[in-house]
Formats: structure tokens, sequence, C-alpha cells
């Protein structure tokens, strides 16, 4: 294992230090227990946003703090959840009274240590909605799996149902938004090569080197199925085709297509992999009104990329617009 | 022997101890199905209850497994840290304020905790996962309790052997909860990491009382 780190036990510490010193205009860091929140918060009369999840996915969730996005975000160790004793003080501290919105991507450890976190706040007298996502096709939603996982969709949820916030809807607009972009968005991912996870030392699978894996999430755990390597186009017709049959895109649809990196993927291809999933819409007599391309929630250096779609309306399209000032995504402002 | 508070403070050294000692076979565990934390989660979770123990002393068996619960809650993360923190809170809920467990008592405390991971996970026997560890352990400590011949050790000893042969029957079956889920019909031929952990807190707890 060759990666740029002290040691396997401080990899978060450190990177939060980090990261609190590059952005020390937009975020405050807590280290003990770590979470990191916006400058600013808690912003009076604005309802708080919160997200959280294992490390090893940055830009997300400290990257997109900021104005018009998270008020604060959570890290676990890598890949592992965060716990309760850390959820509850971000949550408290960016609770303005107009009450917190937990956005979670569906991952067994996520559910359960936000579940334990809100009913602790809840005690505390703070009003919390959850808005869970899980837009991942690879996963069959049935009564055998614990549900599909939160992948690429979940930083379209943090931008719109940020801006939602921002424009000073209250708690339960804000949850609503936060779960309509949620059940508008549909995302696939491929795996050309396995991460490694820093305390584990090892790829977290393996993947011969003319292999590669369909469906997969973004820990490193294995997807659905494996097949020989293709080419780029054949592979974005994989994953757009399952894509569009889910969210079932139809003439006349207006999108945004989010093509992202899983950290290893040079931006170059991401953009092979965008221009014919483009194709591919507009076969299907969708129009991409707004996209975004590039290394947004990644699985360490994980070679590969998601596609997800996210089906627009006026008001999305709007909020999607509205200015951002984060570490990872700025515009507008 | 007695079970005691200081056989409970024996007890969680030894979890501490056993999962430091399997850190990397656990973590190999999870790498075939799961995401490879779980070892270095609980080897961390434990290692932090090590240090609360080392800070005061718990006075009843009830005491340390309600640090035990606290401590894992907050350090361990992933699924395993609510559930084991659920386990170990309902387990002392049931022992109270007692100074000693008696084997129907142990049987009733297994029992609580296997009721907690069930409520908190929702996950039932076969779905390859800790479940499948406890459900058989506590069968078989009340099996062993209530025949009134078993001491206490047997009581524990029976727990232990069953949670191990619990742990080892997942290996065929296909998972339906968790991460390992995802993996579909692939996850079978592997055994679940969390009834792995389970069976061993449960050996522990029959090492601290021999």
């Amino acid at each position: 294992m060759k990666k740029l780190i002290n040691d396997p036990k401080s990899v978060v510490q450190e990177a939060v230090q980090g990261f609190g010193l590059a952005h020390a205009g937009l975020v405050t860091v807590s280290e003990d227990p770590t979470y990191i929140t916006r400058k600013d918060a808690p912003v009076a009369g604005k309802v708080g946003l919160v997200s959280g999840g294992g490390s090893g996915h940055e830009p997300l969730h400290a990257g997109y703090v900021g104005r018009g996005m998270l008020d604060a975000a959570v890290p676990g160790a890598v890949f592992t959840s965060p716990t309760p004793d850390q959820i509850l003080p971000a949550t408290l501290a960016v609770n303005s009274g107009a009450g917190v919105v937990h956005i979670v991507k569906n991952y067994t450890g996520d559910v359960l240590n936000f579940e334990t976190a809100a009913e602790l706040a809840e005690a505390e007298g703070v009003n919390v909605r959850t808005v869970l996502v899980n837009d991942d096709v690879a996963v069959e939603d049935s009564l055998y799996t614990a549900g599909r996982r939160g992948v690429g969709g979940t930083v379209l949820v943090e931008k719109i149902a940020g801006a939602a916030a921002e424009r000073g809807d209250n708690l339960d607009a804000v949850a609503a938004i936060g779960e309509r972009v949620n059940a508008n968005v549909r995302t696939m991912g491929v795996a050309l090569s396995a991460c490694t996870v820093p305390h584990a030392g090892t790829p977290s699978f393996d993947l011969a080197e003319d292999e590669i894996e369909i469906g997969i999430g973004i820990h490193g755990e294995p997807g659905r199925h494996r097949i020989p390597m293709e080419n780029a186009d054949s592979i974005t017709n994989r994953l757009m085709d399952a894509v569009l049959t889910d969210l079932k895109v139809s003439s006349g649809d207006k999108v945004l297509l989010f093509v992202n990196g899983m950290g290893g993927t040079p931006l170059s291809e991401l953009y092979i992999v965008y221009r014919r999933a483009v194709q591919v819409l507009a076969d299907a007599g969708a129009t991409v009104e707004r996209s975004l391309v590039g290394n947004y929630i990644t699985a360490l250096e994980m070679q590969g990329c998601s596609i997800s779609v996210l089906r627009l309306d006026d008001e999305l399209t709007e909020l999607w617009d509205a200015p951002v000032h984060t570490p990872a995504l700025r515009w507008g402002v | 022997m007695v079970l005691d508070a200081n056989w409970a403070v024996k007890w969680l050294t030894l979890c501490a101890q056993a999962m430091a000692e399997h850190r990397v076979e656990l973590i190999e565990l999870d790498r075939a199905i799961g995401d490879s934390d779980h070892g270095e989660n609980m080897d961390r979770g434990f290692q932090a209850v090590l240090a609360k123990l080392g800070e005061s002393t718990p006075e009843t068996p009830g005491a340390a497994l309600k640090m035990t619960a606290m401590t894992l809650m907050s350090k361990v993360g992933g699924a395993a840290g609510p559930l084991y923190g659920t386990a170990f809170l309902r387990a002392a809920t049931a022992l109270g304020d007692s100074a000693e467990i008696d084997p129907a008592a142990w049987a009733g405390a297994l029992q609580a905790a296997r009721d907690g991971i069930v409520a908190r996970g929702k996950a039932e026997s076969g779905d390859k996962t800790m479940v499948d560890a406890w459900t058989p352990a506590v069968d078989a400590a009340r099996a062993a309790a209530d025949g009134g011949s078993a001491d206490v050790l047997g009581v524990l000893v029976a727990a232990a052997e069953a949670a191990e042969a619990g742990a080892v029957s997942t290996d065929p079956m296909i998972a339906r909860k968790g991460r390992a889920s995802y993996l579909g019909e692939r996850s079978a031929g592997h055994r679940d990491p969390g009834a792995v952990s389970s069976a061993l807190i449960l050996r522990a707890a029959v090492g601290a009382a021999a």
C-alpha cells in the first residue's frame, strides 16, 4: 500500500485538520468530537442541514458545508458511519430554532447512528426531519436487501435542499424538497479497480486486470456482477440503460446529468462518458438542462464512475442555479 | 464461581483482547462481503471500553455493561456500534442492580440483548447477521438454565458454543440485511463478520469465569 499518509489511524483527523486550515474562511472544525460547521452557523431563522457518513468520499460531505448547502458535516472513520456523540452536537450547533434536516445515505450504519442522534436531539427540544437518500439502481429495493444505497444523488439532494433552506423554506418544506430530489434521481456506478482502506492495507475486493464491476457502491464493496472490460460507450450504455429504465425517462423530460468520478479516474475519461450519456438521453427524447462532471462523491482512489440523472422541474432547476459557496462547489457568489 | 462485577470487568477485558487478536480476521471476513471495517471498529470500541475500566471500577455487572454500551455506541460507528450498544444496554437493564448473576439471569440478559439487536436492526434468523449467533446462544442458555443441572459456567459454555456454531451456520446463507445484502447470492460461501464477533464476545464470557 502506497498512500500519502502518516499513520492509518490518524488519516481522518489529519485530513480534517488540513481541511479546516485550507477553508478557514468558510468553515469551523470541531476536532473532538469531529464535525464541521458553516462559519456563520447557526444562521438566524434558517433550517439547519446536517449530513455525514464515512470518510473516504471527499469532497462529500465536509466539502459541501457553506452558504446554500450544508450547515454541518459529520465525518466518521473511513467508510464507517459517524456516531451519535458527533451527530448530536453538530445538530445542536446549527439549530437556530427553525429545526434541522438530517440528510442520510441509506446504509444500515448511517441510518442507525443518525436515528439514535435524532432521538437524542428531539429529547433536547430540536425538531429533526430525516431525508433518506437511496438512488442506487444497482440494488434491488426489496425485503431481501437493506434497500437501495445512497450514492451520487446525495450531492444533488444536499445542493437543492440547501438552496431551499437558504431561501427561507420551513423545516417540512426543506425536507419535502430533499425527498422530491431523491424521488427523481437514479444512479448507477462502475468500478475498474478497487480501493484500499488505509487501516485494512489491501484492496477492498479483487478485480482482474481485464474485469470491471458493474453496480459498484461508494465503499469499495463489490457490486452486482462483473464482466470483461469494455469500451467507454458500451459501459455508458449499460449504466444509462439501468438508470433510464428505472427513472422511466420519457420524451420531453428535462434532466440534470451528473457524471461522477470515483477518485481515480481522469476528468478526460469522465467527459468521454458524459458525451455518450448525452447521446443516450437525446435518443430517449430527453433534454440535458444542467450538468455536473467531476469527482464529487468518491471511494478513495477507486477507478470508475457513476452516472446520475435527475428529472428537473422549474423549481428544482431554480434551486440548482441558486448561489452556493462551499469549499467544493461554488457559483453565483 | 460467581458472576459478579469482577467477572464482568474480566469479561470485558478479554473481549478487548479477543478483538485485538482477531482484528485482521474480522477485517478479512468483512472485506469479502462488506467494507473491511468491522475488525478495526470493534478493536477501537473495546480499547475505549478498556480505557474506561481503567478510569473507574464498576460496582455491579449491570453498571459494567451499561458503561460498555455507551462507549461502544459512541466509539464504534457503522451498524455494529448501535447494535452492540443496544445489546449491552438491554442486558444491563435486564440485570438491574444485582451484585451477582445466576443462570436464569444470564439467560435473561442474553435474551434482552438479542431482542434489542432485533429491534434496532430488524434482522431475522437466516438473514446472515449477528442474530444468527445470538438466537441459538439465547436458546442454549435458556435450555441449560431451565434444565437446572447446569451451573453458571455450564450456561456460559452452552451460549458460547451455540454462538460459535451459529456463526459457522451463516456460511451458506444469502445475506438479506446490512451491506452484504447488496451482493445477493454472491454473499453465500462467506461467514458473517458480526456473527463471528458476537461469538468472540460470548466465548470471552466463558474465559472470564474459568
